[in-house]
């Protein structure tokens, strides 16, 4: 009996990095509950995954396989995971605010008649009602959500809350269960992923994004200092260029496109739009690089260069070779 | 092809958004409302398909006050044939749950192939409303949909889709779900003639007793507040660009210690 179930997410044959982050926010709250804290995993081969859960505080680590489980799909998995919570009867529910969790949680919660509190950047207790902290607007304003029912259900913005281990013993409970196909879903016809290696923007630690003073669709700059960077930088957008048809859409920052934490964000030739500003005001550090002395995004930089892009990230990547090498 | 395409009402992007004095919601007065962008891409997507298929609908299903009557109409300005209207104060418009119910209640009383959503509202950002819905009415969902083809039959569907790192093409029964993403198309303007022609559609108003249900509110939330305020900091102005560019990397390695 589990008074916290996490659901977590696989990908490519490893459980997400965000999966940890609910484990080890989920073991606070069981110990605040005094408590359990379950895991639940979906999918074929799942045995192998409970020692890694076990380590960020995992009590029980609940597999629910069928054949229809093989890939992710939004009916199945969310009869899954129903199913568990109503043998289980959590108190909460914490699940990833990934591109698989906002599919996922708010299907699960519908058969389950509950509400979510989608996308949550802290969690606090009053008694054994659960407080999530969210921001709206893209981040122009937070507000503390409750949740009435049982369970009470969660996503969590990844790469906020902080993993912390704690051994448990992540006993595993083998759940019977079996899809029920007589509901419609659609079904995978071809999965398209990119094998660059390139880190997702809503994941990397270092973000370069470029805008309308990038005057077209060459990126080069840009894409070499990502490069300088490494695997944990990736090249984004504002919504200028991406309607410009420089960029594509998925590398929009901002209040239509993606809201942004990265320990570093880099705007290049980026006035700094509210909507953009909206979406990347988070970041630790912001570097602002643009020519126009007057531009917004001045006023929330940690570091603003008035001056030409084009003069001055070269000079910048050269730099950058210099003291990454060092 | 008959469409139902969900729509809601929200800030501009451009809005400043200002909590209250007791931090329980935020100043409304002088905002500038819109349809919410991703729902303009569902309309445009419902009037290609019955434009492809040369018959059908496109109805427009909102839930507001009375100022969402502008955005149906801009839906119908650009081409939607007619609107329903869901005006009710008991409809908490930040609840997901209330506004899949209501509209599961409206839909349930309409003929369609397929429902479109935006595949979040820009206003609360839940992004769960579709997903709700398509459960509520034990259909399939197709979220962050880019794009669509329906067979000729108007029996299946197939869906490109944003996942994590990458792109899924799905096949789907019809009816379902589907909830738009960027990248889906580009929506059109109104034209002055379909704006003109827009005041004589029809557009149905309905409140909660008319729908028979009452609404079952899951979610609540106090303690508004404006997200840590962000000073400028070091600006470097009429600097050679080399001096600027090694003074900024160099603070981010000693001082910012991020790099």
């Amino acid at each position: 009996m589990a008074n916290v179930l996490i659901y977590a997410e696989i990908k490519a044959g490893k459980i997400k990095k965000s999966a940890f982050e609910l484990a080890s926010e989920g073991r606070k709250l069981a110990d605040k509950m005094g408590g359990e804290l379950g895991a639940a995993l979906i999918g074929p081969g799942l045995e192998p995954f409970a020692p890694e859960l076990a380590k960020f505080g995992v009590d029980t680590v609940y597999t629910l396989e069928a054949p229809e489980l093989e890939g992710y799909n939004s009916e199945y998995f969310a009869q899954a995971l129903a199913h568990l919570i109503s043998e289980t009867k959590p108190e909460i529910v914490l699940i990833s605010h990934t591109m698989q969790g906002k599919d996922l949680a708010p299907r699960t919660a519908a058969k389950l008649g509950v509400g979510v509190m989608a996308d949550c950047v802290s969690f606090s207790l009053d008694g054994s009602t659960l407080i999530g902290k969210r921001p709206m607007y893209a981040g122009k304003c937070f507000a503390e959500w409750t949740a009435a029912g049982s369970p009470q259900i969660a996503t969590a913005r990844p790469n906020v809350l902080e993993t912390a281990e704690t051994l448990k013993s992540g006993a595993l409970s083998k759940v019977g269960f079996s899809v029920d196909t007589g509901r419609t879903t659609y079904v995978t016809k071809e999965l398209n992923l990119d094998t660059s290696g390139k880190v997702d923007l809503t994941e990397a630690e270092i973000i370069v994004s470029g805008g309308r003073g990038m005057g077209g669709p060459d990126y080069g700059l840009l894409e070499e200092m990502s490069a300088i960077f490494g695997s944990r930088a990736t090249v984004g957008a504002s919504r200028a260029a991406v309607d410009a048809g420089w960029r594509k859409h998925s590398d929009q920052v901002g209040q239509t496109g993606k809201t942004v934490t990265p320990n570093l964000y880099i705007a290049c030739g980026i006035s700094g739009s509210i909507q953009h500003l909206a979406g990347m005001g988070s970041s630790k550090v912001i570097v602002a690089i643009n020519k126009d002395p007057e531009a917004p995004i001045f006023t929330k930089a940690d570091y603003g260069i008035v001056g030409d892009l084009f003069k001055v990230i070269p000079e910048f990547n050269k730099e950058l070779k210099v003291i990454l090498a060092e | 092809m008959k469409s139902l395409v969900c729509l809601k009402q929200v800030p501009d992007t451009e809005t400043q958004i200002k909590v209250n004095a007791d931090g329980s919601g935020i100043v409304t007065d002088g905002i500038k409302y819109v349809i919410n962008p991703y729902d303009e891409f569902s309309v445009e997507e419902a009037l290609r398909l019955k434009e492809k298929f040369k018959a059908g609908e496109v109805a427009i299903l909102s839930i507001g006050p009375d100022r969402c009557m502008e955005a149906i109409r801009t839906a119908l300005a650009m081409g939607a044939d007619r609107g329903v209207h869901v005006c009710d104060d008991a409809v908490n418009s930040g609840d997901p749950f209330v506004m899949a119910q209501t509209l599961a209640a409206v839909a349930s009383n309409q003929e369609y192939d397929i429902i479109f959503c935006g595949h979040r509202a820009i206003d609360d950002d839940f992004a769960e409303t579709g997903a709700m819905l398509a459960e509520l009415l034990k259909i399939p969902q197709i979220t962050l949909v880019t794009k669509i083809d329906v067979s000729a039959d108007k029996k299946t569907i197939i869906c490109e889709r944003d996942i994590e790192g990458g792109k899924e093409t799905v096949e789907s029964p019809l009816p379902c779900v589907v909830t738009s993403q960027k990248g889906l198309n580009e929506p059109r303007y109104a034209s002055l003639p379909g704006i003109m022609k827009a005041k004589k559609k029809p557009v149905e108003k309905k409140s909660l007793s008319d729908l028979g249900i009452s609404p079952d509110p899951k979610l609540q939330a106090k303690n508004y507040s404006m997200p840590p305020a962000r000073q400028a900091g070091k600006r470097f102005e009429g600097m050679e660009p080399q001096d600027a560019a090694k003074t900024v990397v160099q603070a981010l390695r000693s001082e910012a210690k991020v790099i």
